[in-house]
């Protein structure tokens, strides 16, 4: 394939963003999209497609089928989206396989839309329950490729949203590149190579305020000009895509839905630190990222966008992928780099820092995948644009995945400087009916939680960290009054020191006496004194651990002491968990009023304890009770009782 | 460098066919000057024979002139790799915060009970193993199970069972 000059960008760009837009094809006139990410096809996608096909085929019907990757809606996969030209562009949430024959009958063919599998307002399962009402419906006019997804700005979970990230998200086929092009893709590396000098890049950057959304926030603009500045004449660059935090998809989302926003954002800074290759470090866990992300680099490659004298200017970059072989620590930088190198992924204390010296000892940039991903629409836009989004230390967007107890799971995208309160409630829609909301744990292991009483705060990397949580990398876990704030520290904890590396004292050994402490509180053996030595402890280890894992491990049982110390004194003291979460604490009775002898509860029960006659009372013997809670789920009259 | 003659005692076995050895060693060739040649090595070896037999690790490490230690120490590092052979039905439960706060820990009970093995066992016959994750990045379908590469989500103690009989059905040929 012949190398692509700038000219022949543009060409790309109007072919396809006709192709794109059915509105202006002529040969067909209704497309038919199956959104695909990781969630779309964990929710039977993939069948919808075949059923799609299938019947599409069988009815000799004229319209194209093709794929996108996820709105961010998961909560609702599969979706549809049916584009016809001149029509609204109409979106089917909790598609089946069965009601993909009623969209091809109903709508394809009778040119009649199925109201009640349309995305609307609320939980599928109130739709369900509820039925739909007319008012709720999307039916807005089709859009340009220039303004994608502005059709969705009708539903609640997107109004608040501001997609500068996520732009082509859900839109564009991840397969193809030219759909990249035809959204304006590779022009902001067209306009940094024939524009502006490499120091004119980094300066827009450092000018536009944007952080590093991979944790801690430190100016992308000021550590690429660490690089840029330090003496040798190879460079890397690496895009950290080891997405490790539990709770946060964003970046598999990115990588799923719009990978060549990230290359194009790597080229950029590679052209900006003067690094003639790159890297992109996807963990193993997200076997459909590092296909998107690998077919995106050939087609990259393909038109000469990756590879030598690029666009004509002289400038060369190439990257590859590596795959991280599953181990959390390898998000930290310094560890990322011994694992690329092939080593075991261990952190080393820094300085020297990577961009003085990184791998195999050489000036290196790691960036997270949404920092790159945002930096071509910097380029694009310019500095003062992206500037004007945001809060007055945090500038532009960032992505929050939202999951847990809260009715719309999935990918929000909002303004720095956001509440909390409209993330969780207005975006979110709060949490399942029978709950009420208790905190949010932002920051994954190494943030705090947020609680109730401090929902108003404005959302940047500041105000968190003055909450005693951390931007990290977004993931926002809800929890209600089924969650006990104890036992999620007891989680968390468990969790890091699963994942230590094992190398500094404070990381390996600080962690597990702090683990153990907290274990026994979970288990009804609580004294006094053992909140003021897991505050020490954690202290300590803030202090002396050797990388950022170790010295962020305590957040998540700092934070939830400052804010739910009740919760804590009541296991401690009254051995009594009020969120009945924590097993040893739980007691299981049968309410003999309500009991009608079903043995449900005696044939589940992994412990024998639970006696009774056909249609007579049941009885559990609390000695040989686990409480495990098997006969409470499987009780469909509520005979259980738990105190 | 050539370990052929020291380390393959069992090469040529029943395990270990003459052409799964010749792959081998031809992606190592291939995988000898790359970024993360040692990690690239392992992948490949676990691709071929389905986890990493001590015998493979010792090829990577003579192939590569690295410290057979240090190719055990990465293995047993990194949770990808695996030093036995795998069950026929391999199944991750994930354990992330989402998965967490809405019950994946009693789905992973309930398939612990219902097997009878523990968290990193594999059932007497080789038909299952159960294995926790850390987060599949899945989180808005919490609680997420995975069986061999099928994703199944929202997943109850409830649901276990029916999910456990669609696979051991699989296989007539079982041991």
């Amino acid at each position: 394939m012949e190398k692509l000059s700038v000219k022949d960008l543009r060409r790309i760009k109007d072919r396809s963003s006709i192709a794109c837009s059915i509105r202006n094809n002529e040969e067909k006139d209704t497309k038919v999209i199956v959104h695909m990410g990781t969630c779309g096809i964990a929710s039977g996608a993939q069948e919808v497609m075949r059923v799609l096909r299938e019947r599409v085929e069988q009815e000799g019907l004229d319209v194209v089928l093709d794929e996108a990757g996820c709105i961010g809606i998961c909560e609702r996969e599969p979706i549809v989206s049916l584009v016809r030209k001149g029509e609204p562009v109409v979106r089917y949430a909790a598609v089946s396989p069965e009601a993909v024959l009623e969209i091809v009958e109903s709508h394809l063919m009778g040119g009649k839309v199925v109201q009640e599998l349309l995305l609307s307002n609320g939980s599928i399962n109130g739709v369900r329950k509820a039925g739909l009402r007319s008012s709720e419906t999307l039916v807005v006019p089709a859009t340009l490729p220039e303004e994608p997804l502005a059709d969705l700005e009708e539903v609640d979970f997107f109004v608040p949203q501001q997609r500068i990230t996520r732009k082509n998200c859900g839109a564009i086929n991840p397969y193809r590149i030219d759909e990249y092009i035809a959204m304006d893709g590779w022009s902001a590396l067209a306009r940094a190579l024939t524009e502006m000098t490499p120091e004119q890049v980094i300066e827009e950057i450092q000018r536009s305020g944007l952080r590093g959304r991979g944790g801690a926030g430190f100016p992308t603009g000021v550590k690429w000009q660490y690089c840029r500045q330090a003496p040798g004449s190879v460079k890397y660059l690496i895009c950290n895509a080891d997405e490790g935090d539990p709770g946060a998809f964003m970046d598999r989302a990115q990588l799923e839905g719009d990978p060549q926003s990230i290359l194009e954002g790597m080229a950029i800074a590679a052209y900006a630190i003067g690094a003639g290759q790159g890297i992109v470090y996807v963990r193993m866990e997200y076997p459909l990222a590092v296909e998107l992300i690998s077919h995106a680099i050939d087609q990259a490659r393909a038109y000469g966008l990756l590879g030598s004298d690029i666009f004509g200017r002289g400038f060369d970059f190439d990257m590859e992928v590596m795959i991280g072989a599953g181990a959390f620590v390898c998000g930290e930088e310094t560890a990322l780099i011994h694992s690329v190198q092939g080593q075991r992924g261990v952190p080393r204390p820094k300085p020297p820092f990577p961009a003085m010296s990184g791998l195999y000892g050489k000036p290196t940039v790691i960036n997270n995948v949404e920092t790159l991903a945002t930096v071509p629409t910097i380029i694009r836009n310019g500095a003062d644009w992206y500037a004007a989004v945001g809060s007055e230390k945090s500038k532009g967007t960032k992505i929050f995945s939202l999951a847990g107890r809260i009715v719309n799971n999935g990918l929000v995208e909002v303004e720095m400087g956001t509440p909390m309160k409209k993330i969780i409630y207005d975006i979110g829609g709060g949490v399942p009916e029978g709950g009420t909301f208790k905190a949010v744990q932002c920051g994954g292991p190494s943030g705090g939680c947020v609680p109730a009483r401090h929902l108003d705060t404005p959302i940047d990397y500041e105000s968190l960290t003055a909450l005693g949580a951390i931007m990290g990398s977004g993931g926002l876990v809800v929890m209600d009054d089924k969650s006990c704030m104890v036992d999620t520290a007891r989680f968390f904890l468990e969790f890091v020191q699963e994942e230590s590396c094992g190398q500094c004292t404070p990381g390996r050994e600080g962690t597990g006496l702090m683990l153990d402490i907290l274990t026994r509180i979970t288990e009804g053996k609580g004294v006094e004194g053992d909140i003021k030595e897991l505050e020490k402890l954690g202290n300590i280890i803030k202090k002396t651990a050797l990388c950022g894992l170790g010295q962020t491990a305590p957040n998540p049982v700092l934070s939830t002491i400052r804010h739910f110390r009740d919760e804590y004194e009541a296991h401690i003291r009254e051995k009594r968990c009020p969120a009945l979460v924590c097993r040893k604490l739980v007691q299981y009775s049968i309410d003999p009023d309500t009991c009608n002898g079903c043995t449900a509860c005696a044939r589940a029960c992994p412990a024998s304890c639970i006696s009774g006659e056909k249609k007579e009372v049941h009885v559990i013997d609390p000695t040989s009770c686990i409480h495990c809670g098997t006969c409470y789920d499987v009780c469909t009259f509520d005979a259980v009782l738990r105190t | 460098m050539d370990s052929s003659s020291t380390e393959t005692t069992q090469a040529g076995g029943a395990e270990f066919p003459p052409e799964k050895i010749r792959e081998l060693d031809d992606r190592i060739k291939k995988v000898r000057n790359k970024t993360g040649a040692t990690i690239r090595a392992m992948s490949a070896a676990q691709e071929i024979f389905g986890y990493l037999p001590r015998e493979a690790m010792m090829r990577i490490a003579g192939g590569l002139g690295v410290p057979p230690v240090d190719i055990y120490g990465i293995a047993s590092f990194y949770s990808y790799f695996i030093t036995m052979p795998p069950a026929r039905h391999q199944i991750v439960s994930c354990q992330g915060t989402a998965c967490y706060v809405r019950g994946g820990d009693r789905v992973l009970e309930k398939l612990e009970r219902s097997l009878e093995i523990k968290t990193g066992e594999t059932t007497p016959g080789g038909e299952f193993s159960i294995q926790a994750v850390r987060c599949m990045g899945a989180c808005a379908l919490a609680p997420v199970v995975r069986i061999d590469s099928d994703i199944y989500s929202r997943v109850s103690q409830r649901r276990v069972k029916g999910l456990l009989s669609r696979y051991s059905k699989k296989d007539p040929g079982d041991r």
